[in-house]
């Protein structure tokens, strides 16, 4: 048969077999070659990586990866359903089931593997299948439909997670027993274990690890009904799955007299040749590559069908071993080991954080010269992608801090000195982290305002100007130059220390303040646009007990806010004001949204629902606010605090009152919190969320205090933040009784305070300060300071003076005369501020100006 | 307020053209604060006391924003010269120059401004 062309046969049809032709026909081998296909399976190559998508919807055509147009342009003789059965290498023939005898050149075994069954008693009684192929699947499919109420898999592993996750999603009660201690035993240690174990037991899948499958229990009618566990236990099933691992497919190889290895895999050299017989070839899962291993994985295959396409092409090319890392979402969750994941280098250490409450499970393999080796990443893969970067190499950052959730120690490399040169920090303006390093070594600027103009980061939006503002101390600091921690340049002081002043010594002044502990320059002076509201803040944080007025409007007080706070509302780009009611938990009545919809109209504001759950009034002018007020104070609403650094809202889900999931009254818990908290001045706003169970919908590990309900009581998590630079929210307590959370809330909320830098949220708070979350929980749940009798009194001052600023506000004519645009013309609006119709509501109509292209009449000259 | 009773009969005053206009008691200046006020021709100032009873005049808008609010900015010192911070994006303006601290080629107008 052979006459002329020389004849190729590739015995197995799967992914790694349709590789293989695609890189014939790559190398037009195809064209010179006659192509024989034997394939098993009734249809052939499909993507067996994503089987179980079959349970999700995707049909079996859709899973095909043979486009028969390929097949048959390349005139490649495909016989599906007739597999190799026997190999004569003497005479070089394959004799298919068939019946039909191929004579070859060069013989080609990609005939992948088996699914390992245990050898109990009953294995292969009714009910019992494997997860292997379509057909597998369908038989499977058909029996959980019919007979089966529970269904068992064995094997722990990456296709046993998968097998029963199809199980309960065929609506079965699903069991996985493994072997092993862990789930997952091959690609994560035992830590990475007991983050998945956790994930998986709370999507309501029952594992048993540890114990062993010891004989299948069947019926009279020999149809399965349970399993004996090595443990003595008995488990109740209808069906049971073995996915307990593959074996490579070998038996054709071994009757044809090739070598196979101890453990099974037919023995091939560099090229995938198998080393006793140079017209045979072996790729995929049945091959023992020459580093000694079974390849389990798709991409080492591919790579080994390259090499034998390229070795037959006679080219050159070798396949010595492949690299192990993968990342996958195993039932949504993600996991990846990548490089020596199980440490087996000699010397190596582990860098490992865990959290088996979040599912969260990182460890990094380390080299003794602080090579980056391995790891294993559970619950958030995230790093997957630069830390495999990093692997075999010693990474420019630590690299256990792009691992650990940020906060968790470390702090110092946490923060962006640690980012690498082309990060990204002004995202408005696109300018890298390496601009502004150049900015401060190339181009000397020393403070952030000359790097601000030098780079233009940080003039757009701001959000980026802390951050702009640790670089330029980092770079400066690295150049040798001593870095000015003082607030500003009135004080060499930090907020925290200016705070420790004003509270030990009673300073309720900011003049007394700055006069006696400002820069020598600076005494005597106005002092600045950074100091001013910082102390303000300050001083209403601690009014009632230095003895300052709780209304900051007040004498000297009124001059140190910023300009939000000086009209009590948010000044929008075009010099209008937004104004924000508070509405406690969210929980608002039909009369109350009436009464906002009401004054919104009268006013024609444009309203807007916030993130919050509040509403926003936009477009007021400034002579409007108090008549604004008035009506809203009169229908029972009070100061939000929108415009300031103070608690913002404290959002909630509906809770147990409502929702079938609830366990708690969240909406309860959350306006006796809002109420609590509202009018505390901070360093930086303050959010807040309780949700009535885990399921969260109140986003509570986002904001800066979120409180989420237990069965027995509530979880108090901190230091969550949305924004820029997001961060889950670290559990502090849980369990907590209702007085319990309240009092922590408390002590946390005034330590933070205390010890902040201005305009610092408690995300980037948490990560600053030295010993991060542990230490403000020894010092807010252990009290190792002996502060919190203090914190908890201090707190309990701000609430019994709390008094709302717009209701004090409009019944003062004197604190009203501020509200007009012009105080020469206080009947006449600004007739800049001005709005245009857009969408059924108002918006800004703002000239557009140019700093550089337009210069402004009269105002900016050259 | 913490004025001393012999100024409270006080007018601020800002020179425009060849007059003195009138703007209001000096009462209503409260040091380290701003007010705004509309001139004749439909300009407006910005007036601000420091705490030492010096007067300034600068106009009300902010050049980079565009809205009239410089006057509801916060006040200061630095490097001995008086200064405003927009409330918009917080760019500093030297109250006796016009000059922006924080972008050399921008520069608002001034007013000569009196109390009497």
């Amino acid at each position: 048969m052979t006459t002329g062309t020389p004849t190729i046969v590739l015995v197995g049809h799967g992914m790694v077999g349709q590789r293989f032709l695609e890189a014939l026909a790559g190398r037009g081998l195809t064209a010179t070659h006659r192509v024989v296909v034997l394939c098993e399976e009734p249809r052939p190559a499909y993507d067996r990586v994503a089987l179980t998508s079959y349970f999700s919807g995707r049909t079996p055509e859709e899973l095909s990866m043979t486009d028969m147009e390929f097949i048959d342009t390349h005139g490649i003789e495909l016989y599906v359903g007739d597999p190799a059965e026997t190999i004569d290498r003497e005479a070089r023939k394959v004799t298919a089931r068939s019946g039909q005898v191929f004579e070859y050149d060069t013989l080609v075994l990609a005939t992948g593997s088996y699914p390992f069954v245990p050898p109990v008693p009953n294995k292969d009684a009714e009910g019992c299948f494997v997860y292997r192929t379509i057909e597998d699947l369908l038989a499977i499919e058909e029996y959980a439909k019919s007979r089966a109420s529970v269904g068992a898999v064995v094997g722990g592993g990456l296709l046993g997670l998968e097998a029963a996750g199809a199980l309960k999603g065929l609506g079965l009660t699903s069991h996985i027993v493994e072997f092993a201690p862990r789930l997952m035993p091959v690609q994560v240690d035992e830590g990475g274990g007991a983050a998945l174990l956790r994930t998986i037991e709370q999507m309501g899948l029952s594992v048993h690890t540890g114990v062993g499958t010891q004989e299948i229990v069947v019926g009279e009618d020999g149809a399965v009904t349970g399993m004996k566990l090595s443990d003595g236990s008995e488990l109740a099933t209808d069906m049971v799955v073995f996915s307990a691992g593959v074996r490579p497919r070998d038996q054709l190889a071994r009757d044809c007299g090739l070598t196979v290895g101890e453990r099974g895999g037919i023995a091939v050299d560099d090229h995938c040749r198998t080393v006793c017989d140079p017209h045979v070839f072996a790729i995929g899962e049945c091959a023992l590559a020459s580093d000694g291993r079974v390849y389990g994985l798709v991409a080492p295959g591919y790579e080994q069908a390259e090499t034998a396409a390229a070795t037959i092409a006679e080219d050159e090319a070798s396949f010595t071993g492949a690299d192990l890392s993968t990342k996958l979402k195993l039932l949504g969750v993600d996991v990846a080991s990548f490089g020596d994941a199980h440490g087996t280098t000699d010397d190596c250490l582990d860098v490992v954080y865990s959290d088996s409450r979040a599912g969260l499970y990182k460890k990094l393999v380390i080299g003794r010269d602080g090579t980056l080796l391995g790891g294993i990443l559970v619950g958030d893969a995230e790093a997957y992608g630069t830390l495999k970067a990093f692997t075999g190499s010693v990474p420019p950052v630590k690299p256990e801090s792009l691992v650990l959730p940020a906060g968790a120690g470390e702090s110092v490399q946490l923060g962006p000195t640690a980012l690498p040169d082309d990060a990204i920090i002004c995202s408005c303006n696109n300018v890298t982290k390496g601009t502004i390093r150049g900015a401060v070594t190339d181009h000397r600027c020393t403070t952030v305002p000359e790097v601000k103009k030098c780079t233009k980061a940080g003039t757009t939006c701001g959000s980026c100007v802390k951050v702009l503002g640790q670089l330029v101390d980092a770079e400066l600091e690295a150049s040798g130059v001593e870095v000015d921690k003082g607030l500003c340049g009135c004080f060499a002081q930090t907020r925290e220390e200016l705070y420790e002043i004003v509270l030990a010594l009673r300073i309720n002044s900011y003049q007394d303040l700055l006069d006696r502990y400002g820069r020598d320059g600076a005494r005597g002076g106005d002092g600045c646009e950074i100091c001013k509201p910082a102390v303000a803040s300050i001083i209403a944080s601690l009014a009632p007990t230095i003895g300052a007025s709780g209304y900051v409007l007040d004498g000297e007080q009124a001059a140190l806010q910023d300009s939000n706070d000086h009209f009590l509302a948010n000044l929008q780009k075009n010099g209008s004001y937004s104004v924000v009611p508070r509405i406690p938990g969210g929980e608002i009545t039909p009369e109350g949204l009436i009464t906002i919809g009401e004054i919104a109209r009268d006013f024609g504001l444009y309203t807007k629902i916030t993130g919050g759950q509040r509403i926003d009034m936009f477009g007021a002018r400034v002579e409007q606010l108090p008549l604004i007020w008035a009506r809203l104070v009169d229908a029972g609403f009070e100061s939000g605090h929108a415009y300031g650094k103070a608690l913002r809202t404290v959002k909630s889900c509906v809770g147990q009152t409502w929702c079938r999931y609830g366990v708690q009254d969240s909406v309860r818990m959350a306006i006796e919190l809002e109420l609590r908290y509202r009018g505390l001045r901070s360093p930086h706003k303050l959010k807040s969320a309780v949700s009535g169970c885990a399921r969260e919908c109140a986003e509570a590990q986002s904001k800066d205090f979120g409180v989420i309900a237990t069965a027995n009581g509530w979880n108090l998590y901190v230091a969550g933040n949305g924004g820029a630079t997001p961060r889950h929210a670290d559990l502090l307590a849980q369990d907590l009784s209702d007085a319990e959370l309240v009092r922590l809330i408390d002590r946390f909320l005034m330590f933070y305070i205390r010890t902040a830098d201005r305009l610092e949220r408690t995300s980037t708070w948490l990560e600053r300060i030295p010993g991060g979350l542990d230490h403000v929980r020894e010092v807010v749940v252990e009290d190792s300071l002996g502060i919190c009798e203090e914190l908890e009194s201090l707190m309990a001052a701000h609430v019994a003076h709390y008094r709302d600023e717009w209701a004090e506000t409009i019944n003062d004519p004197e604190r009203l005369a501020r509200f007009v645009s012009f105080v020469n013309a206080p009947d006449t609006p600004d007739p800049v501020v001005g709005f245009v119709p857009e969408r059924d509501q108002i918006k800004p109509d703002l000239p557009l100006l140019t700093i550089g292209h337009r210069p402004l009449e009269g105002s900016a000259q050259r | 307020m913490t004025l001393a009773p012999e100024t409270t009969d006080l007018k601020v005053q800002l020179q425009l053209a060849d007059e003195w206009f009138t703007v209001c008691d000096l009462t209503r200046l409260v040091p380290g604060r701003g007010v705004a006020a509309l001139l004749p021709d439909g300009r407006q100032a910005a007036l601000f006391r420091d705490r030492n009873g010096n007067l300034y005049a600068i106009d009300n808008r902010d050049p980079f924003g565009g809205a009239a609010v410089l006057s509801r900015g916060l006040t200061g010192t630095h490097q001995g010269r008086p200064f405003v911070a927009s409330p918009l994006l917080k760019q500093r303006f030297d109250l006796e120059t016009g000059q922006c601290l924080d972008d050399e080629t921008v520069r608002v107008a001034t007013y000569e401004v009196r109390a009497s």
